[in-house]
């Protein structure tokens, strides 16, 4: 007989659907019912860059004890586009289930023997209960939900809470939803009985986190962090960002008696626009970001340039996709380390900041407005489609009423007239940052020419060579002084004594911890640390000298944040290895699992749990 | 040289203006630029339009691209903050400058390298999205530093100075500002400081996205025979459809001449241009007609200068995008942080 996939609270439900058939709403739902159960989930959304009729998918990963990587592999295939039906089937592992609509006949060769085939005349029982064909389609996605439900023993009040959540103020779409989703639990109820062997059971481990995907929580850190300016260019997958910013504004930031906005959001016509405009607003004092992706950093490198030589502060956030050139648009990568680490000609070098998660998203925007303001320059927050475009439960927002922005360096009307002195690229505290002021503040003080060429320290013009060195050895400088601003690096130490470390950073962190469990499980002891922040932290020194073999990994081809690491750290590029997953998929701990423990096997370690048993 | 400060001591006898500066108050460093560049005699009718106009030097901010054109904002108002951004992207960088502080005049300089070939697109887009700004062009129809090649406002049949022709059709500057939507287009020509001088004034206190071309002959590049850049070919062919008078905010005048040709035009801050019609047929504030002059002048080789479009009740951006009174950049924490408690119903929805 064929094995049956049992689990609880532990399983992958693929849903393939057709690009605009409504099923995101409903896959969302679906997906939302296990947290008010008490079960972390992670969903997915893989699709085209396409409005209407090319394939997507959403891949639903429940997870009890709270891996919200990416596992790989599915259990459970929702086929609802027979586009992709032979893909679709391929995918699911052996014991799995393949859940379709049984309206129409399918010959026996569509099918595998290896798989568990639970059938539902979904098209025959839609057509018979609407008229409408939007109707039809729509309410076909309710439908299966109500199925799914059933089968899997989700409480359907759990569902009729959240939907009358998403209908609330309209009431005339709740009735019809409820239905829908009550006639696919009956059918479950009445013919699917024990059909699947995946089943949901109540848990605690939710607690107070929440579900949000990285580009709103990132355009809710703007907000906070008291961004006024955003110039953007709409390009996937960081369009999201902008609209979230546009959504949260006009909720928060509107005055109330004048209805007047404290915002200003400006559709650029291209990222050459967007950039400048940025840099206008952050050069007259006002904070402002754009968010792009990788196509949109290569255009706007020149300015990129421009605003770390001129000591403008500016915030770009990276929404990183798969590349180069127009690349991937709708896979997740983290290729743009590089790009934007050294972003620009002649010799640039810009500050980094890389979230793992909604929550970093949201507190590292914030973070880089008063950095961009502190250190009069561009910074870069490093997010990429995975954090940005899927929804992912994190710790809930945190703000403290106390925080005063940093606004930085600015010399006033007052300090002027007092007659403290005032160079504009004048290191007068040796931190390399010097004051700015802003245009307009004094009748005769202050007032100073901003230019790209050079200058001396009065921003006086010059071309004098000792002049330009000066200014090179100070951006130098404050670019070492920028490592006691940014985040600290986060050490994840090995229950046991571990001759390995591995780094990584960004939306890899939750497939790392979770393979890190798997790993000790093999035997195998890792130290691990998490980057957040570039130029790199005295920490990261300390961490690959302190183990024999550090493991790089990153969701790029070239080893980027690695080659940052050897070329701007002059770390021993023969301590580091590498493991690198790019196929555009977000990377698994499976991969990571595999990969390490071959490379430990090759570099003939005996991990340290076959010893015991020897 | 740029770093060469001019005399600080001035002439006793120097007339001041309301504010007790003379004009050399609104003066910057030595120009850079060849004897006879047209762009000083542009750079010192500014210096002339903001004196008349009392305006506070330090409360202008000017921005300019890259080029001959984009070097000028250095010689003069030396008490303004100034920005020589990137080749063709100065009306993006004002653009944010100006959302950051609604409070301050600004002023883009750019040239026909600038603003017709690189930098076409933000050329038009911020003429689209009506900034509050005044943007000089100063067209000489050709690449000043870069030594003489030809620009996008290059005359199709023009010759350069080592005797290339110009195949391309030009970019007509003024049509293209009238098409975008700004509010004020003028065009004036550099050697022509009584009606420059007053279409700056005028363009200043606009509220919306003004542009004056200003046809500035190259000394050294675009000043031969064959060329239709050059002083003797715009003397020669300079069609002028008024002469303009500005009075800011309603101050009495005294007119000097017939009432039958002239046109009053109040803007929305108060002030009034005059204009004295020159062309009997011409009413700045049709911009059909206005479109349908310029292209018969260019088919005649004519160069139309003047007030060439003006709606007097222009909105700008920050009135689109309804934007709060204060600048922006002097908002702290209480104006623009939504603070803790709102932060916990956010994440209570979230849930």
């Amino acid at each position: 007989m064929t094995k049956r996939i049992e689990a609880t609270n532990d399983f992958v439900i693929k849903f393939a659907n057709v690009n605009g058939s409504g099923s995101a709403s409903a896959n969302e739902l679906f997906a939302k019912s296990f947290l008010r159960m008490g079960i972390p989930v992670s969903p997915r959304n893989i699709f085209p860059s396409n409005i209407q009729g090319l394939p997507t998918w959403y891949e639903v990963r429940v997870t009890e004890p709270g891996y919200l990587g990416r596992r790989g592999g599915v259990d459970l295939m929702v086929a609802m586009n027979p586009q992709t039906w032979n893909q679709d089937v391929k995918e699911i592992d052996p014991g799995g289930y393949l859940f379709y609509d049984n309206t129409k006949p399918l010959p026996k060769s569509k099918f595998r023997d290896d798989i568990h085939v639970v059938g539902m005349p979904l098209t025959e029982i839609c057509n018979a209960t609407y008229t409408d064909a939007r109707e039809r389609q729509l309410f076909k996605n309710i439908v299966y939900v109500g199925a799914l439900a059933g089968m899997l023993g989700i409480e359907p009040e759990v569902i009729a809470e959240l939907i009358g959540e998403q209908y609330k103020g309209k009431e005339k779409l709740l009735k019809p939803n409820l239905n829908a989703l009550q006639m696919g639990v009956n059918y479950s109820n009445q013919y699917l009985k024990d059909a699947i062997g995946l089943r949901v059971k109540r848990a605690n481990n939710v607690g107070d986190k929440i579900f949000i995907d990285g580009n709103a929580a990132a355009a809710l850190g703007c907000v906070y962090g008291g961004a006024t300016v955003c110039a953007w260019y709409p390009i996937t997958p960081s369009s999201s960002l902008a609209e979230a910013f546009t959504n949260y504004c006009s909720r928060l930031r509107v005055d109330k008696e004048t209805g007047k906005r404290k915002y200003a959001i400006i559709q650029a016509e291209d990222e050459l626009a967007s950039i400048g405009i940025v840099t206008g607003a952050g050069w007259n004092g006002a904070r402002a970001f754009t968010a792009t992706s990788g196509p949109g950093i290569s255009l706007m490198s020149e300015f990129i340039g421009l605003a770390y030589f001129a000591e403008i502060p500016v915030t770009i956030i990276d929404v990183q996709r798969g590349g180069p050139s127009t690349g991937m648009p709708t896979r997740t990568q983290q290729s743009d380390i590089i790009a934007c680490a050294y972003a620009s000609h002649g010799d640039t070098k810009h500050i980094l900041l890389f979230p793992e998660d909604p929550h970093e998203c949201f507190d590292m925007a914030a973070q880089a407005l008063d950095l961009a303001d502190r250190l009069q320059t561009p910074v870069f927050l490093m997010t990429d489609l995975d954090i940005g475009m899927n929804q992912r439960l994190c710790d809930p927002f945190k703000w403290d009423d106390s925080r005063a922005y940093d606004r930085g360096k600015v010399m006033t009307a007052e300090e002027l007239e007092a007659g403290k002195e005032f160079g504009r690229y004048l290191d007068v505290d040796g931190d390399g940052i010097p004051y700015r002021t802003l245009p307009g503040t004094h009748p005769s003080k202050g007032a100073y020419f901003t230019r790209g060429t050079s200058k001396n320290p009065y921003a006086v013009y010059s071309e004098a060579g000792a002049d330009y060195q000066y200014n090179m050895q100070r951006l130098l400088k404050k670019h070492e002084f920028a490592k006691t601003l940014l985040p600290k690096p986060v050490l994840t130490p090995s229950p046991e004594p571990a001759r390995f470390g591995c780094i990584y950073y960004g939306s890899t962190s939750p497939s790392m911890h979770e393979s890190l469990v798997s790993l000790r499980e093999k035997g195998i002891f890792v130290n691990a640390l998490r980057v957040r922040g570039f130029p790199f932290a005295d920490e990261i020194f300390d961490f690959v000298q302190s183990h024999s073999k550090v493991f790089v990994i990153e969701q790029n081809r070239d080893a980027q944040l690695k080659t940052l690491l050897v070329n701007d750290a002059g770390i021993n590029p023969a301590s580091l290895i590498s493991v690198l997953h790019y196929d555009g998929t977000p990377i698994t701990a499976r991969f990571i699992t595999k990969e390490i423990s071959e490379i430990v096997s090759a570099l003939n370690v005996r991990p340290i749990k076959r010893d015991k048993a020897a | 040289m740029t770093y060469i400060a001019k005399p600080k001591l001035h002439h006793p006898t120097l007339p001041k203006n309301k504010l007790g500066f003379t004009r050399r108050d609104y003066e910057g460093k030595v120009s850079t630029l060849c004897a006879g560049c047209g762009h000083d005699s542009i750079s010192a009718a500014l210096v002339q339009a903001f004196w008349e106009l009392d305006v506070q030097p330090h409360r202008v901010a000017k921005l300019s691209g890259i080029g001959c054109s984009s070097k000028t904002p250095d010689y003069f108002l030396g008490q303004s903050h100034g920005f020589n951004t990137v080749h063709g992207r100065m009306p993006s960088v004002l653009t944010g400058a100006n959302l950051a502080n609604r409070d301050l005049i600004y002023l883009g300089v750019s040239g026909d390298g600038d603003s017709a070939s690189i930098g076409l697109g933000q050329f038009a887009h911020v003429m689209r999205r009506g900034v509050n700004m005044t943007y000089i062009l100063e067209n000489n129809g050709v690449y000043g530093l870069t030594k003489g090649q030809f620009s996008a406002t290059a005359d199709k049949g023009s010759k350069a100075k080592k005797g290339a022709i110009n195949t391309d059709a030009p970019v007509d500057t003024v049509s293209l500002a009238l098409l975008m939507g700004a509010t004020f287009v003028a065009r004036s020509f550099s050697g022509d400081k009584r009606q420059l001088v007053p279409l700056v004034k005028a363009a200043i206190a606009h509220e919306g996205a003004a542009f004056i071309d200003v046809i500035s002959p190259c000394v050294a590049f675009n000043n031969h025979p064959g060329s239709t850049k050059s002083y003797d070919y715009i003397r020669e062919h300079n069609e002028v459809v008024n002469r303009l008078d500005f009075w800011p905010n309603r101050e009495a005048i005294t007119v000097d001449y017939a009432e039958g040709g002239i046109i009053e035009v109040l803007q929305h801050d108060g002030s009034i241009i005059k204009l004295r019609k020159l062309h009997p047929d011409y009413d700045p504030s049709d911009k059909i007609n206005a479109q349908s002059m310029i292209s018969s002048a260019a088919h005649k080789g004519e160069v139309l200068t003047g007030l060439l479009y003006v709606a007097p009740d222009a909105q700008d951006l920050h009135g689109h995008l309804n934007t709060y009174e204060a600048p922006f950049n002097k908002l702290g924490e209480k104006d623009l942080c939504p603070g803790s408690a709102m932060l916990d119903k956010i994440n209570a929805a979230l849930r």
